[in-house]
């Protein structure tokens, strides 16, 4: 009778999420695959003939290969920002860990302050046209890492505070300074939430849209959210290249996901639960 | 401490003995943090009182609050703020827990279902918009011809000026549940399993399970959740201006867009009175949150 109830249960689970979770991905698909004038229903129906690769060249191909700018930007910076947050955050969160000092106080406080404030928007880009930063994929990799910074610290030093003091002793009795510890000592130990790091800020970086919206203006330095933004209005009747680009989009989170599904899951909650 | 065994320390005796756990690892990320972040922050207080051109301000005083709190669109937006997150945050944590019960049971299929309701949280928001924009449309879209077949007339999701602010905060809702019911797998795993047979030996009934030792013991885990999504749904942006911008006419503004309207037209003293509002609202709420959501968990 129990395994019977569960079975059911499970099928009817199984049936509810493919419907609400499954089936507007799957209609994403279907929508890249049609062509202009099949798209325009915006139905569930099947493909009439396969149209993918033309979809994928013309949006491509669309305002002087912007996509290719974009893909090429957002990787830029995606990469440098999270290589800056993963150093920089273990860094803080190292010492915040180890060593006790008046300023604990005021530097929790300040992460806190930075998990909760908006970004006073104005200002910053006010702040970065004096510092010649403003439209530059510098200033956006600045930008991704001073506002992430505090998420990525909580991570660490919760991390931290689990690896022996000892060890860190050890180092510096065999001469080792305080870079040498951290670097060839703990940053490798770090690695289970390096990773989930990485993949965290690295997924939410990537899909960006309102920080590039802000700080990142014109053509030239497109990301990949932008560029769908902008085709809104463009493919207004071409939904075929609207969904394809969302499909295009979609494919790196998709990688992410494919390869990182376990430890995301793992060090979220480590660091949401126990932080 | 362990250096006074070491051989530099012999030499460097009267010298006070530095920690090496270095004060210079704060640097880097310091600088940036100052710099991008807290610097405009402060600067926003004195901008927001002023008539500003990014070259030039004029001190006006209070005049960009008053105009805030006069207009009656930007109180809208204001109350459609606090409606959006307090529905979005409710609705994750009731169905994230439930999810989260489900999955943790005996259940078939259990890694797909995981995998399946998580796997949004990862997509992109303006694609995840764009998307239900489409299926929500009120005759062509796929939500109210799926409803109509089973003889259900679906509503004007994002046209109703009623309905558009919680048609959003549903795609918020569907977007960002995995993660909501990923931390509460988290918390109902950490329960030890002595709880519950210490109940079933006092003959708790299935209910009294739930009520009396998971709901309490998921507590931190709520706490999480609530403070995240509270705090998302307060300044949440992107998945209004690709659903709606706004629209239709004022009805789905939140501060957020409200910002980025007055910043596109050039109002940057407004815009940046619009943040204060946001800053202050959001301390205003989460601050006494966050202490009665932690001060409850302290009692257990």
């Amino acid at each position: 009778m129990k395994p019977r109830a569960s079975l059911i249960g499970g099928v009817a689970a199984i049936a509810a999420t493919f419907v609400v979770f499954v089936i507007p991905f799957i209609f994403i698909v279907m929508m890249a695959f049609k062509d202009r004038q099949q798209s325009a229903l915006r139905d569930f129906s099947w493909p009439e003939g396969f149209h993918l690769f033309d979809n994928v060249l013309e949006v491509v191909k669309t305002r002087n290969w912007m996509m290719i700018t974009a893909f090429v930007n957002s990787t830029i910076i995606t990469v440098a920002s999270v290589t800056l947050l993963v150093i920089f955050a273990a860094m803080v969160g190292y010492v915040l860990a180890r060593r006790k000092t008046r300023w604990n106080g005021l530097i929790e406080f300040l992460i806190l302050a930075g998990l909760m404030i908006p970004p006073a928007v104005v200002p910053t880009i006010w702040l970065l046209q004096g510092l010649k930063l403003f439209g530059t994929l510098h200033g956006m990799i600045l930008i991704e890492v001073a506002y992430n910074l505090p998420f990525s610290i909580i991570l660490y030093r919760a991390f931290i505070a689990t690896i022996p003091r000892e060890l860190d002793e050890a180092a510096i009795i065999d001469g080792a300074r305080p870079l040498d510890v951290f670097f060839r000592i703990i940053l490798p130990l770090l690695w289970p939430v390096t990773v989930t790091n990485i993949v965290v800020q690295s997924v939410g970086i990537f899909n960006d849209f309102t920080n590039p919206l802000y700080y990142l203006p014109g053509n030239a330095n497109a990301t990949v959210q932008l560029t769908l933004y902008n085709f809104q209005s463009q493919f207004n009747t071409a939904y075929n290249l609207l969904f394809t680009n969302i499909l295009l989009i979609t494919i790196p989170p998709l990688i992410v996901f494919l390869f990182f599904n376990r430890q995301i899951v793992a060090g979220m909650t480590a660091g949401a639960v126990k932080g | 401490m362990a250096a006074s065994t070491g051989r530099g320390a012999i030499a460097a005796q009267p010298r006070k003995r530095r920690s090496p756990y270095s004060g210079w690892f704060f640097l880097p990320a310091a600088i940036i943090y100052s710099v991008l972040f807290l610097a405009p922050t402060f600067a926003s207080l004195y901008f927001s009182l002023t008539r500003w051109t990014l070259f030039d301000s004029v001190f006006i005083g209070l005049e960009n609050f008053a105009q805030f709190f006069r207009e009656p669109f930007l109180i809208q937006g204001l109350v459609n703020t606090v409606i959006y997150a307090v529905v979005t945050s409710g609705l994750k944590v009731v169905i994230g827990m439930a999810l989260a019960l489900l999955l943790t049971s005996q259940i078939v299929a259990r890694g797909y279902l995981r995998s399946v309701i998580f796997f949004p949280v990862l997509v992109s928001t303006v694609g995840v918009g764009i998307t239900f924009t489409v299926l929500m449309h009120p005759t062509q879209g796929m939500i109210n011809q799926g409803l109509a077949m089973i003889g259900i007339a679906g509503p004007g999701w994002l046209v109703d000026p009623k309905l558009a602010l919680y048609s959003v905060a549903l795609v918020d809702v569907w977007k960002g549940v995995g993660l909501a019911t990923v931390i509460y797998i988290a918390g109902v795993v950490a329960i030890p399993k002595d709880y519950f047979e210490a109940a079933r030996i006092d003959g708790a009934t299935k209910w009294q399970n739930f009520w009396y030792v998971t709901l309490p013991l998921m507590r931190p885990a709520t706490a999480t959740v609530i403070t995240l999504s509270f705090i998302g749904g307060l300044r949440t942006f992107d998945l209004i201006w690709a659903m709606t911008r706004g629209g239709p006419g004022f009805a789905s503004d939140t501060v957020a867009s409200v910002i980025y309207k007055q910043y596109q037209a050039g109002f940057y003293g407004l815009s940046t009175a619009g943040n204060v509002v946001l800053f202050v609202l959001i301390a205003v709420l989460v601050v006494p949150l966050t202490m009665v959501l932690n001060r409850k968990q302290g009692h257990e």
